[in-house]
C-alpha cells in the first residue's frame, strides 16, 4: 500500500473545488447553530439521502448495474442493529460491524445469481426488487423481529449526547450522518480514482470490450454489489436508532428504494456531487411544497409521491445527465472532477 | 386435508393463473417489439381496474361486459403513451428509458391515491358467490368468468400477430429494425400500436382482475413484480410462455396459500424466478440467451 492515495484524492481538481467543498462544509458544520429544529430534521433527511444515494451511485453511477432493490440492504442493517440492541444490549456501531457482512453477502448472493447467468440489465434490476420483495414478505413472518407488528427501540431520555450508543438530540444525529456522508463521499473518490473505479467505468461504458481488455467484469461487478451494499447497511442503522421503529412494510418497500436512487438520478449518475445535489433539490422541493399545501390546509397523501414522479420525468427528457453536470461545466469546474 | 379441497385449489389457481397470463402477455408483446421494459404494467392494470370499479358503482356496467371499451381506452392510452413520450427514447440508452417509465409508475399510483383514496374498492357482482359443481371440483363462477375471457383475448391476440397484415408487419419490426425501416415500414406507428396491444391485455386482464381482488392504489407494483416474474420464467419473448408462466406462478400462489399462509404466498414465486434464473435462465419456453 502506498502513499499514493492523496494525490488520488485531490489530483486533477480545480483550486475552485476546494473553495466550494470547504463553503459547503463549513454551512453544513455551522447549520445546528443556525437553523431551528424542524429545519434540522430535513437538513438530516436531506443528508441521509444524499448518503444512500452516493453508496448506490457505486452500483450504478460507477459500474452501470441498475439495483432497484437497495431497500434490502439498508433494511437488514437496520434490522441487525436493531435486534442487537433489542436484545442483547449491543450499541449500534458493533451492530454495524456485524451488519456489513451481512448485507454484503447478501448483495454477493444476488450478484453471483445475476452476473453468473448473464443477467443483465433491466433483469438485473429485476433480480434485486425481487429479493427485496422476498426479504420483506419473509421478515413479516420471522417472529424472532416482532414479524409485520414491528421492532421498537427503547427510547430513553438521556442527559448528555451518547454517540456511542446513537441517543442524544437532533444536532448529534445530525453530526453523525454528516461524518458519514463526507466519509462516504471521500470514499467514492478515491474508489473512483482506483484501479478497480477505471474497471468500473470501463464496463460501464462497454462490457464486452472492457472483458476483450482483460477487465475480470465479474469480479469487479461483485466488488461494486458489495461495496454498495455494506455502505448502504450504515444508512440502515442510521434509520433504526433516528427513527426507533422499524416495519419490513417499510424499511423493504420499493418505495425506499426508489427513493435512494432519485437523488443520484436527478443530481447525475456517475457523477460525486449528483447525490447530494440531487437530495438537496429533491428534498428541498419537496419541504416547500408540503409547507405551501399545508398552509392552504391540502395536506393529501400521494401529492408528494406525484411531485417526485413529475421531478423525475423532467429530468429525464430534459436533462439526461441529471442537474450536476451542466452545472459544474456553467461554474467552469474542470471535468478531471467528475 | 382431503384431496378434493387441494383440487378446488389447483382450479382456482389455473383460473386465476391464466389472467395473470393475459397480464403478463402485455407485458411481453411490449418488450418484445419495443424493446422497453414498462416497468408501469401494473400501474396501468390498476388503472383499467379502478375503470371497472368506478363504471360498476356508477353505472351497475359488470366488469366483464366492459372488458371491450375498457380495453379500447387503455389501448389508447398505451398507443398516446408510446407516441408521446417513449418513442423519442427509444435510442436512449436501456436505464434511461427504464427510468422514464419508473417516473411513470410513480406519477399513476399517486395520482390514483390523490383520486380515489387508499381505501380498498371491490365489486360486488350478482353472481359473486355463485360456482359451478363438476364432479367433485367446485368452480367459483367469478373466476371462471375471468380464466374463459382471458383465453379468449389470448387467443385474440394470437390471431392478430399470426394472420393478419399488421401483426406480420410488427412482427417484422420485432425481428429486425434496421429491415423494418428499409422496406419502408412505419415503425415508430407500428411501436405505438403495439405498446397499445399491450396496454388493451392488461386493460381487459385488469377488468377479470376485479372479480377476482380488492383493488387498491398501491397493488400496482405487485402487480408489475409479478408480471415480470412470470415473463421471466415463461421465457422472454415468448406469447406461449407468459400465458404458462401464468399458470405455472397462479397455482404456485394459490398452493403456498393453502399449503403454508397466504400472505407468504408471494415468495413461492420469487423462490420459483430464482430457479428459473439458476437453472433455466432462458425461462421455460424461451430462446436461449447468447
Amino acid at each position: 500500500m502506498s502513499a499514493a492515495w492523496l494525490p488520488r484524492l485531490n489530483g486533477g481538481a480545480s483550486r475552485r473545488i476546494f473553495v466550494l467543498l470547504a463553503l459547503l462544509l463549513a454551512v453544513l458544520l455551522a447549520a445546528p447553530w443556525i437553523v431551528n429544529d424542524y429545519l434540522l430534521t430535513v437538513l438530516i433527511v436531506i443528508l441521509y439521502s444524499a448518503f444512500t444515494g452516493q453508496a448506490w451511485n457505486i452500483m450504478m453511477g460507477f459500474a452501470g448495474q441498475l439495483s432497484l432493490g437497495h431497500a434490502l440492504y439498508a433494511g437488514l442493517g437496520a434490522y441487525m442493529a436493531a435486534v442487537l440492541f433489542v436484545d442483547f444490549g449491543i450499541g449500534p456501531w458493533i451492530g454495524f460491524l456485524a451488519a456489513v457482512p451481512v448485507a454484503a453477502a447478501c448483495g454477493a448472493v444476488i450478484g453471483f445469481l445475476a452476473f453468473r447467468f448473464g443477467v443483465a440489465g433491466v433483469y438485473f434490476a429485476i433480480l434485486t426488487i425481487a429479493f427485496a420483495e422476498f426479504v420483506r414478505i419473509g421478515f413479516d413472518h420471522i417472529a424472532a423481529v416482532n414479524a409485520s407488528a414491528g421492532l421498537f427501540l427503547p427510547v430513553r431520555q438521556v442527559a448528555h449526547n451518547d454517540v456511542w450508543h446513537l441517543r442524544g438530540d437532533p444536532a448529534m444525529f445530525y453530526y453523525v450522518i454528516l461524518a458519514a456522508t463526507v466519509v462516504a463521499f471521500i470514499l467514492c473518490r478515491l474508489l473512483l480514482e482506483s484501479r478497480l473505479g477505471y474497471f468500473w467505468r470501463a464496463i460501464r461504458e462497454d462490457e464486452e470490450a472492457a472483458r476483450a481488455a482483460g477487465v475480470p467484469t465479474f469480479r469487479c461487478k461483485m466488488y461494486a454489489v458489495m461495496i454498495s451494499a455494506a455502505l448502504t447497511s450504515f444508512a440502515g442503522v442510521f434509520y433504526a436508532f433516528f427513527y426507533n421503529n422499524l416495519f419490513p412494510e417499510q424499511v423493504f418497500n420499493i418505495g425506499r428504494s426508489i427513493e435512494m436512487i432519485l437523488g443520484p438520478v436527478i443530481g447525475g449518475t456517475g457523477t460525486l456531487f449528483g447525490p447530494i445535489l440531487g437530495a438537496f433539490v429533491l428534498t428541498g422541493l419537496a419541504e416547500t411544497l408540503n409547507s405551501i399545501m399545508g398552509a392552504f390546509g391540502l395536506g393529501m397523501p400521494g401529492a408528494t409521491q406525484v411531485f417526485y414522479g413529475v421531478c423525475l420525468l423532467v429530468v429525464i427528457v430534459v436533462l439526461p445527465e441529471g442537474v450536476w453536470p451542466p452545472l459544474a461545466r456553467r461554474l467552469g469546474l474542470t471535468k478531471e472532477w467528475p | 386435508m382431503p384431496f378434493d379441497v387441494y383440487l378446488n385449489v389447483v382450479v382456482a389457481g389455473i383460473l386465476t393463473g391464466l389472467v395473470y397470463g393475459l397480464m403478463a402477455l402485455g407485458l411481453s408483446v411490449i418488450f418484445g417489439v419495443v424493446r422497453v421494459v414498462n416497468f408501469a404494467h401494473g400501474e396501468m392494470m390498476s388503472i383499467a381496474m379502478y375503470l371497472a370499479v368506478v363504471l360498476f358503482a356508477s353505472f351497475g356496467l359488470d366488469p366483464l361486459l366492459m372488458l371491450v371499451p375498457i380495453a379500447a381506452v387503455m389501448f389508447a392510452f398505451g398507443y398516446l403513451l408510446q407516441a408521446g413520450l417513449i418513442n423519442p427514447f427509444i435510442t436512449r440508452p436501456e436505464h434511461s428509458q427504464f427510468l422514464l417509465v419508473v417516473a411513470l409508475a410513480i406519477i399513476i399510483v399517486n395520482a390514483l391515491l390523490l383520486i380515489f383514496g387508499p381505501d380498498a374498492r371491490t365489486v360486488q357482482t350478482s353472481y359473486a358467490y355463485d360456482s359451478f359443481q363438476l364432479g367433485p371440483v367446485l368452480v367459483d363462477a367469478s373466476k371462471a368468468y375471468a380464466g374463459g375471457a382471458a383465453i379468449a383475448v389470448a387467443a385474440a391476440l394470437f390471431a392478430f400477430f399470426r394472420y393478419s397484415r399488421v401483426g406480420t408487419a410488427i412482427r417484422a419490426c420485432a425481428d429486425n429494425y434496421t429491415g423494418a425501416l428499409v422496406i419502408g415500414l412505419d415503425v415508430k406507428r407500428l411501436y405505438a400500436l403495439t405498446f397499445g396491444l399491450g396496454a388493451a391485455c392488461v386493460g381487459a386482464a385488469g377488468c377479470m382482475m376485479t372479480l377476482i381482488v380488492d383493488v387498491t392504489p398501491i397493488i400496482g407494483p405487485t402487480y408489475t413484480l409479478l408480471a415480470f416474474v412470470i415473463v421471466i420464467t415463461g421465457g422472454l419473448g415468448s406469447m406461449a410462455g407468459a400465458l404458462l408462466g401464468g399458470i405455472l406462478i397462479g397455482l404456485t400462489e394459490a398452493l403456498a396459500g393453502l399449503v403454508f399462509t397466504p400472505s407468504a404466498k408471494s415468495m413461492f414465486a420469487f423462490a420459483i424466478l430464482v430457479l428459473v434464473l439458476l437453472f433455466r435462465p432462458q425461462g421455460l419456453l424461451g430462446q436461449r440467451l447468447s
